[in-house]
């Protein structure tokens, strides 16, 4: 497989009153071509600053760009004008939003708003867009397409306004498709059958992927490979089933543990304590120091650098290092094969 | 749509009822009549006068007899001017108002609708701070100030307009403008903060995300939902405009419907006062039914006939 999009230490900041947060800090990834890559992390961790970052949405300012690169068929778009970032977002790269219910413009037509990316970037007429807008709304599964094109989104449900997103998203057939939390404001039956059209869209039109998350269930229905961001850095990658059957971080593990398992007695749920770190003032070392059960000295003083454990898997933690001690994965993170299709 | 608008045809009868005979109870509380400041008259005329115009029946029969004026729009003659019906007094004032009114609101929507939206997209930067600045001295300095200040750098300095009097239209340009002041500023306001609302919404980066440029996204996805609560304020601001300033009026020499309604007041001259109460407020009612539809059509989640359960 080749690769699409290559984000290198990537980092972003964003100016509040007094402070700088630095939100993304060196984070690094590729993207193949037709793969779903899940980004993972609780809320703060800066996965949606870097998915947002990629197709250049953050407001700057209070946001700016402090460096890295992001290359999209080997031109950085870091590097790109605003003018020619317009002719890449929604042809190019797409986005979907988590919240359907304020996504879509209230005072205009789904056709409409499907139609202005076509006629922006495939120069069609209006006659034109409005046919491929009812072809792509019966693609997202929308009954009654040449009625429902002329609705307004009030007129739609929740499920149905994130697929309308959808159609629009996938318009111009773009090359890539970054999915902001997309189902997190859905009820569980829609969410299954979201993530089912966005598998099976993929699979006809061969576009990568990129869904940020923090719903272990959805990363282990949808992704090829999955990113686990914490504190504004990458702590662990690797192929699904690495980071779902032997993870390497400590803090995946407890993200691994927080899962409700269904095959288990549980009393309580898991959870990870300690807060995430304030990014105004972030750690010089490890990002996870102060909640690891397994911090050293070491850890407090130094990031540690990415250890690969396979070609595909990935991990930054001391605990790979060779001088430290061996700590096996622990019980609770261990992950049956039922749990994750929750 | 029919029904919708019937029913709002019957809630404007409905107020207005209680509009005349709410003025109608004020105006006979307050001292004195229509005959009280003319030259002292020996008892017997007052008398005789009181009793032609009817001052003497049983205060419910003037009640229903206004009524009726009131409901046929014929108002009677005035007490003031001797042989000059109420009817024609509106009619002849009525038009120096509309159209000075017209002028004044074209410009402070105009006007401060553009401001609203350069200090929106702008925001925290020199043309936000510009336009906030012209928009609250519009809104501190009084109109007839500005009146004043208008005068005399255009009339009196550059002498490049007429001063006063309404006789054709470089005479209406001035005081439209002091007339539009307050609410140009007022919509400016209105208008940034509501824009700087709308620019922050989830939609506005869906725009963006399709690849739409900069004006597109402020004109077409967020102008039309940032308008909304400016149309909301139109309403009110139409009518005060429209029945004319007694202050900008008197400043500038125009016969307009302002000063008459003022100066009907304190002659008591009661049906004057009755006429222009009943028109204002008709304006008034129909401008808000007007803006309500407007409304609707910018909006489409506010479907007028919506509410007749059909949906």
């Amino acid at each position: 497989m080749s690769e699409i999009l290559e984000v290198k230490d990537l980092s972003v900041s964003f100016d509040t009153y007094g402070s700088e947060v630095k939100a993304v800090r060196n984070v690094s990834f590729q993207l193949m071509k037709g793969e779903t890559l899940a980004i993972v992390g609780e809320s703060g961790s800066g996965k949606s600053v870097t998915a947002q970052s990629i197709i250049r949405l953050v407001p700057t300012p209070p946001g700016k760009f402090i460096g890295g690169e992001i290359r999209f068929n080997g031109e950085d778009l870091l590097q790109k004008s605003e003018k020619q970032m317009e002719s890449i977002r929604g042809k190019e790269i797409s986005m979907i939003f988590q919240d359907p219910m304020t996504s879509l413009n209230p005072t205009m037509t789904i056709g409409k708003q499907i139609a202005e990316g076509l006629m922006k970037h495939q120069n069609m007429s209006k006659k034109e867009a409005h046919l491929r807008g009812i072809q792509l709304l019966k693609l997202v599964g929308i009954p009654t397409p040449e009625v429902r094109i002329k609705q307004y989104p009030h007129q739609y449900s929740g499920g149905m306004r994130q697929r309308a997103m959808i159609a629009i998203a996938l318009s111009c057939n773009p090359k890539i498709l970054i999915a902001d939390e997309p189902t997190t404001a859905l009820d569980v039956t829609i969410q299954a059958q979201i993530l089912e059209l966005m598998r099976q869209i993929q699979e006809e039109m061969g576009t990568a992927i990129i869904l940020i998350t923090h719903d272990l269930g959805v990363v282990a229905n949808t992704a090829t490979r999955v990113a686990v961001m914490y504190g504004g850095k990458i702590v662990e990658t690797g192929m699904v089933d690495e980071i779902f059957f032997e993870p390497k971080h400590p803090y995946t593990w407890g993200l691994l543990g927080s899962m409700p398992k269904l095959d288990k007695e549980q009393e309580e749920l898991q959870v990870i304590p300690g807060s995430p770190p304030d990014l105004a003032d972030p750690p010089t070392g490890c990002p996870f120091v102060t909640r690891c059960p397994y911090a050293m000295n070491v850890c407090g003083e130094h990031m540690p650098s990415d250890t690969s454990v396979s070609s595909t898997h990935e991990a930054a933690c001391w605990l790979l290092d060779e001088r430290a001690p061996k700590v096996d994965i622990p019980e609770s993170a261990i992950v049956g094969g039922n749990d994750i299709y929750v | 749509m029919i029904k919708y608008l019937l029913k709002r045809i019957g809630y404007i009868i409905l107020s207005l009822f209680l509009i005349i005979t709410v003025t109608f109870i004020l105006m006979k509380a307050a001292p004195g009549g229509p005959f009280a400041s003319e030259r002292a008259s020996t008892p017997a005329i007052e008398a005789q006068m009181n009793e032609a115009y009817g001052f003497n029946d049983p205060i419910h029969e003037q009640y229903f007899s206004y009524l009726i004026n009131a409901f046929t729009f014929d108002f009677g003659p005035s007490f003031k001017y001797v042989g000059q019906e109420v009817t024609e007094i509106i009619g002849r004032s009525f038009p120096y108002s509309l159209i000075l009114g017209l002028e004044a609101i074209f410009i402070a929507i105009s006007i401060g609708v553009l401001l609203g939206v350069i200090a929106a997209v702008k925001h925290n930067k020199f043309g936000d701070y510009l336009a906030m600045v012209i928009a609250v001295l519009g809104i501190s300095v009084p109109s007839f100030i500005m009146a004043a200040i208008l005068q005399y750098i255009f009339a009196i300095y550059l002498q490049v307009l007429p001063i006063a009097r309404f006789e054709s239209f470089a005479h209406t340009i001035l005081p439209a403008a002091a007339l539009a002041t307050t609410p140009l500023a007022f919509i400016a306001r209105l208008m940034r903060s509501s824009m700087l609302d709308v620019l922050n919404r989830d939609y506005i980066k869906t725009a963006k995300s399709k690849g739409l440029s900069e004006r597109v996204v402020t004109y077409k996805h967020a102008l039309r939902n940032a308008i909304l609560p400016v149309v909301s304020y139109l309403g009110p601001l139409v009518v005060s405009i429209l029945t004319g300033s007694f202050i900008i009026e008197k400043i500038f020499g125009i016969p307009g419907l302002g000063s008459e309604f003022v100066v009907s007041v304190t002659n008591r001259d009661y049906t004057v006062i009755m006429g222009t109460t009943v028109f204002f407020s008709v304006l008034l009612l129909v401008s808000i039914l007007i803006v309500d539809l407007i409304y609707g059509l910018i909006d489409p989640r506010i479907n007028v006939t919506s509410k007749e359960g059909n949906k």
